[in-house]
């Protein structure tokens, strides 16, 4: 459907926007113009445009990325149920962030973080890809996902364990939460250019995750070079999702809900599932943060523990309609 | 005029020898058909010969050039392949499989040539009218046609089918069967694994007979044909006059 792609950037943009009038500071509507256009007071200009603009904008691009890895992932593994929350993808990254912090690695530079949660996310992707050649069962597949994201949350568990004071234990339970408060331009600028990469390398293999729809053996047949595709779709998704992580931590289910409700709007095929699903996920995730962030609650809320909350029943609604077309 | 060489190909898995030195070639004009038991080996040596699996010896070449050193895309566009797997991962149209078909001529957007082969693919397989249905509420024949119409689209001279008419009735079994034939009279050239020994005998004009992954017989159905060769390579006897085939197969002997 040719209105999908405009509309859904439509809905991204009103998203945001109305992110940047809701808050726990009420600021009128004249206000958060001003400050919008550069005018007004000072306070009111910070609100806007070192919080509250760059929250919704992290979390835009957080839920774009996931949700763009998770449609290039369902397509190579030619399964609705792969996304990088439930194959373990996520939890790799965020512990090999958590792995950085607790050894002090991360106190050396800015960038070591990142890096550190994009090769982990690399590490996990690479594994399930392997995994997916060496069993043919999706069942068995998303089980090692689970298996992986099991032996993920159990690492973690032991850095919490040993965290040497409660900082570190708040830092660290931050990355297990996810959340995108507090996110400045200059941590979206740092982690930008992995997702662009990461983005741009899923865009260049998306027909050949719509050749994949025949199955492998007849996608080699019609001119598909497999290992190229795959390692294409593994590295993209594994850098996106990375890049994700460590702007906020792991975040599920974003990956499998956006492409489910793109998919029968696009006619199934999985290239034009990308765009749209990223649109999409980014537009779920910055209404998720509003709801975070309205929602009367003593401490904040963390945007990862509501998506999982309203996530984790559509992923067992997905596993049920998947009868349909099996 | 394109052609498939194979020489003395022998395929090996897990020490077990699946294929065995066995050598044939085919061109364009021709229809051939590979006969031979379940676990023969036939699909073994279509899967060697179009360089799927590595073959633990012998060579492959196609105009000459050895499979090994052709591209995906670069075999693609000389030979279509039906493998026996083919489930459709995702619900998508009818026109969309299609159009997959031309992948190997390149990635972006589809050309106005493009669709027309795509049209002209469609048509020649009987699916103008399903064009924009969903490949999930197909019947198995629809579904066959349409693999048949992606296989046509690619524009490749050469087809290697893995069972083609598996699990169809006789109506759509003869209706892929005339789909290949027409190819056929356009210059392609057509390689079918089937089980049905009548239907190679009225469609092929080459026979391929394999017994446990040798060939054990490769020629015209007047040489090849006959009640000794099935006994050999099926165990059932038969009685052949002519094209005719009839199959009595093997009753277990009484004890008693």
């Amino acid at each position: 459907m040719r209105w999908i792609n405009p509309a859904l950037i439509l809905l991204s943009l009103t998203a945001i926007i109305c992110a940047c009038f809701i808050g726990s500071t009420q600021l009128g509507f004249n206000r958060i113009i001003q400050a919008f256009l550069g005018g007004g007071e000072t306070g009111d200009q910070i609100v806007v445009w070192a919080i509250r603009l760059p929250r919704a904008l992290a979390a835009f691009l957080v839920g774009a990325t996931l949700g763009i890895s998770g449609a290039a992932l369902q397509g190579l593994l030619r399964n609705p149920l792969a996304e990088p929350g439930v194959l373990g993808v996520s939890a790799f990254g965020s512990v090999a962030g958590i792995a950085s912090i607790s050894f002090g690695l991360a106190a050396v530079s800015p960038i070591i973080l990142p890096v550190a949660v994009i090769a982990g996310a690399l590490i996990a992707t690479s594994f399930i890809a392997i995994a997916a050649i060496w069993t043919r069962s999706v069942v068995t597949l998303i089980l090692i996902g689970v298996g992986a994201s099991s032996f993920a949350g159990a690492v973690t568990s032991l850095l919490v364990n040993f965290a040497p004071n409660p900082f570190s234990l708040a830092e660290m339970m931050n990355w297990v939460l996810g959340s995108v408060a507090n996110r400045s331009f200059h941590d979206i600028a740092l982690v930008f250019p992995f997702m662009a990469i990461g983005l741009t390398i899923l865009l260049f293999a998306s027909r050949g995750l719509s050749v994949l729809t025949l199955g492998e053996e007849t996608a080699h047949g019609v001119g598909l070079n497999l290992l190229r595709q795959r390692i294409m779709t593994v590295t993209g998704a594994g850098i996106a999702t990375g890049a994700s992580v460590a702007l906020a931590g792991a975040i599920g289910f974003v990956g499998i809900v956006a492409p489910h409700l793109v998919r029968p709007l696009v006619g199934y095929d999985p290239s034009r599932t990308l765009i749209p699903s990223a649109l999409l996920g980014g537009t779920m995730l910055v209404v998720a943060d509003i709801a975070v962030r309205i929602l009367p609650s003593a401490n904040e809320l963390k945007l990862g523990v509501v998506v999982a909350i309203i996530g984790a029943p559509i992923f067992i609604l997905v596993v049920l309609q998947r009868r349909e077309f099996s | 005029m394109t052609n498939l060489d194979v020489r003395n190909a022998s395929l090996t898995r897990s020490n077990e020898q699946i294929v065995e030195n066995a050598s044939f070639s085919y061109s364009s004009g021709e229809f051939v058909a590979l006969l031979g038991a379940n676990g023969a080996g036939k699909t073994s040596l279509i899967r060697g010969a179009l360089g799927l699996e590595k073959l633990s010896n012998g060579n492959s070449h196609v105009d000459g050039n050895p499979i090994s050193s052709l591209s995906a895309k670069q075999k693609a566009q000389k030979i279509a392949y039906l493998p026996q797997m083919r489930t459709l991962a995702w619900p998508v149209s009818v026109r969309e499989v299609v159009t997959l078909g031309r992948y190997s001529f390149g990635t972006g957007k589809i050309k106005i040539c493009e669709k027309e082969a795509v049209n002209e693919a469609l048509h020649k397989c009987k699916l103008d009218e399903l064009s924009d249905r969903k490949t999930s509420t197909l019947s198995g024949g629809e579904i066959a046609r349409v693999h048949c119409a992606r296989m046509l689209a690619s524009g490749a001279n050469l087809i290697v089918a893995d069972e083609p008419t598996l699990s169809l009735d006789p109506y759509h079994q003869f209706q892929i069967m005339n789909i290949f034939l027409e190819f056929v009279s356009r210059g392609g050239g057509v390689f079918v694994v089937i089980h049905d020994v009548q239907m190679a005998a009225k469609y092929a004009s080459r026979l391929i007979w394999m017994k446990n992954g040798r060939i054990v017989g490769d020629g015209s159905i007047q040489d090849t044909l006959n009640e000794a060769m099935i006994e050999r390579v099926y165990g059932v006897e038969s009685k052949i006059s002519g094209q005719e085939v009839t199959l009595f197969g093997k009753r277990p002997r009484s004890k008693i």
